[in-house]
């Protein structure tokens, strides 16, 4: 009886080593790590993250992946891992022993060095969340490509719009916030890019406290138009707040009738739900049946992390990650995006270049590059840290 | 007696477009689609073709006209002699291009959300059969003897091959990024596919299904990324390939033996979609950004004049006069 039972198993064993070969498929690991910090609310309850924030872009792209790899006879698999500052390097540390090679992370800029760092030559970091330029100058990584826009690629890429429109006297005002201090260095680097004169700078104070009472409108009425006055003569408002304090209630409550830009009124993004020029309808209506909500710009800087993986397991046919990683930074990639262009990595930063959409609301008002911005040998490196400019000196250090 | 004949002459010529081809353009962003005369290019007529008209081809006896309307998630019918509606074809959601079997039934449908080509009986205008294909399914071509029709997928980015009794694919070709259009040569011995992103187009064996050459677009003053194939259409005679480089704003002449661009004809703006006269001496071009379309002279490569449309022209069929 039992040697009859081992037989049988023995006689199946058989028929899944035959069955095996036939398959063949190759599968490819990856993981999409998030790491909430807590904070206050946002000033808008249009913008309060979705549970799903980072991950539905993941669950897109790996389907995307998943439909091409039905021909290729590969697989796509992808942890979503859900981390807080104290366990995020114990979640990279297990996705790192059980063998997961390609890693998205959405975090802050502090917390996305320290999981590179960690993760070493064992794994290719994708930060699709963090825009600090630090990223991608002096705290740049040889394993960590950027799929998230700079702040300098955000700013030029409203500069270009604001010089485009002929806009060039700017009153910037800033947050108190270190992301929003940096943020606005990188518009007064714009500014002096492309010939834009900041005419007046000052400092919006977060006296904390919550960010939403009933009927808060009122003392913003007040308080808005105040803060703004006495402004030397300007064009336009530009604002810093990385940290999403005060510049949703500048449009319409500025002192002076300007229009707002930046981190509210027109704001530079990587994607927004109204954009369906270059086929992006389709992928809106992919993305919003799959998950039942609009898009947010880190679910799309997460699907371009994982799509650069699919397109690299297409294109080389190679499970071996060293073959995977130089594709994705090598002269043959492209992505396409559904922006009017292919995007590939710049190799002296790892970020991804991509045009910036400039939008307010209900529609795409432009996109930038705007034309007559021109660059030697892309356009898309008019936004942004260019190669004479850079701060980073670790790209080259994977391959030596 | 002389002026009275030259008038009689002159009759007889505002008579004859009833009797000549005549060219449909589907216009995007105008809902509409424009109705010029094949031989005079002047707009003789303009109707509504339902919501975002993009794909557009005719029967091959030139009598009935087939409009994807995308975002009616139908195809609407129409008359080329009366633009009377007739039944619409189910379509199967979000329809941008499709293609006729060589018969004229059936019809080929990409449809872009749901990954899958819908085969619609044009007569019966049953659905016979869905495919699943890769993500974005958009260009769609057809072998000439019938046998194999081809959906190119924009995100997953082949050629998947179409067995046209089975409905099986039996080939995947992987080409270039965001493949646009795909479109055989005359005796079905190639294939070529556009790629937007990629810029190129992929030559393709017929038998083999492997990419024998890329051809690839270089013009002067024009950034590479701008260089985007879309349209493509290829002479009876297969001497001349024509590609339609989107933003670059015109369209490429290639030597169909050599595979070597020959000439780059300056059209409007972003042009998009080609098509023959149906005697193949003109190409017409839409050209999208600036609502016009190009009449180009098939044997001297010249671009003869452009005809304003309406708003976002975006396919285009010619037909012959019946």
């Amino acid at each position: 009886m039992g040697k009859t039972g081992l037989r049988l198993a023995g006689a199946l064993l058989a028929c899944a080593a035959l069955s095996a070969p036939a398959q063949a498929q190759t599968e490819y690991r990856a993981a999409v790590l998030r790491v909430d910090t807590p904070g206050p609310l946002p000033i808008s309850r249009l913008d309060l993250p979705p549970e799903d924030l980072g991950f539905a872009g993941g669950a897109l792209g790996t389907a995307d992946n998943a439909t091409t790899g039905s021909f290729m006879k590969q697989t796509f698999v992808t942890e979503d891992v859900l981390a807080t500052p104290e366990t995020a390097e114990a979640e990279m540390q297990r996705l790192l022993d059980g063998g997961t090679r390609f890693i998205v992370v959405l975090a802050d800029e502090a917390m996305t060095v320290r999981l590179a760092d960690l993760a070493g030559d064992r794994a290719l970091l994708f930060n699709a969340g963090a825009s600090g330029d630090v990223l991608r100058n002096a705290d740049c990584r040889a394993n960590l490509l950027h799929t998230a826009p700079s702040d300098a690629m955000l700013a030029d890429a409203l500069a270009q719009f604001l010089i485009w429109k002929r806009w060039d006297e700017w009153f910037l005002i800033e947050g108190i916030h270190p992301e929003d201090t940096a943020l606005a260095g990188a518009y007064r680097r714009a500014a002096t890019k492309f010939g834009a004169k900041i005419v007046e700078e000052r400092v919006f104070e977060d006296t904390g406290g919550a960010r939403r009472t009933d009927s808060g409108h009122v003392q913003v009425q007040a308080q808005m138009p105040v803060f703004t006055q006495r402004a030397a003569e300007h064009d336009v408002v530009v604002a810093a707040d990385h940290a999403g304090v005060f510049a949703a209630w500048l449009p319409f409550h500025t002192w002076e009738p300007r229009p707002v830009a930046g981190s509210g009124g027109l704001m530079p993004v990587s994607w927004h739900p109204a954009h369906e020029a270059w086929g992006a309808m389709q992928w809106q209506t992919r993305f919003e049946k799959q998950n039942n909500r609009p898009a947010r710009p880190e679910d799309f800087q997460v699907w371009m992390a994982l799509r650069s993986l699919g397109e690299a397991a297409t294109r080389t046919t190679s499970d071996d990650f060293d073959t995977l990683v130089g594709f994705i930074t090598g002269d043959s990639f492209d992505l396409a995006a559904f922006k009017g262009q292919k995007l590939t990595y710049r190799d002296w930063d790892g970020q991804l270049r991509q045009p910036v959409l400039l939008s307010m609301g209900p529609v795409t008002v432009s996109v930038s590059p705007q034309d007559g911005f021109l660059h030697q040998v892309s356009q898309l490196d008019t936004l942004g840290t260019d190669r004479a400019e850079t701060g980073c000196t670790r790209m080259t250090a994977r391959e030596d | 007696m002389t002026r009275f004949t030259a008038a009689l002459a002159c009759a007889a010529l505002t008579a004859s477009p009833a009797l000549a081809d005549k060219i449909f353009v589907s216009n995007e962003k105008g809902n509409t689609i424009t109705v010029l005369d094949g031989t005079s290019f002047e707009v003789i007529h303009t109707f509504n073709g339902g919501q975002r008209p993009r794909g557009i081809t005719a029967s091959p006896d030139g009598k009935i006209l087939y409009v994807c309307a995308s975002d009616d998630d139908l195809v609407r019918v129409f008359d080329t002699e009366t633009y009377e509606e007739l039944p619409s074809l189910p379509s199967g959601p979000d329809p941008e291009l499709f293609v006729l079997h060589p018969s004229g039934n059936p019809l080929y449908i990409a449809n872009e959300d749901d990954n899958i080509v819908t085969v619609v009986d044009v007569e019966t205008r049953q659905v016979l059969a869905e495919v699943p294909v890769g993500v974005e399914p958009e260009g769609m071509g057809v072998h000439p003897d019938g046998s194999i029709v081809v959906n190119t997928s924009e995100t997953t980015n082949m050629a998947h091959m179409i067995d046209t009794t089975t409905y099986e694919i039996v080939a995947n070709v992987l080409v270039d990024s965001r493949p646009r259009f795909a479109q055989y040569d005359s005796d079905g011995s190639h294939l070529f596919v556009t790629a937007e992103i990629g810029g190129t187009v992929s030559v393709i064996d017929a038998a083999s299904y492997e990419v024998t050459h890329k051809i690839t677009f270089e013009v002067p003053g024009v950034v590479p990324e701008a260089l985007q194939p879309v349209g493509l259409r290829i002479t009876a005679d297969d001497s001349k390939i024509f590609v339609a480089l989107g933003p670059a704003n015109r369209v490429a002449v290639v030597n169909g033996e050599t595979y070597e661009v020959e000439d780059y004809l300056l059209v409007g703006q972003r042009v998009w979609q080609l098509a023959f006269s149906p005697d193949g001496k003109y190409l017409y071009t839409t050209n999208g950004n600036s609502n016009d379309i190009s009449i180009i002279d098939v044997a001297s490569n010249e671009v003869l004049k452009s005809v304003q449309v309406g708003q976002q022209p975006w396919g285009v069929v010619a037909t012959k006069s019946n």
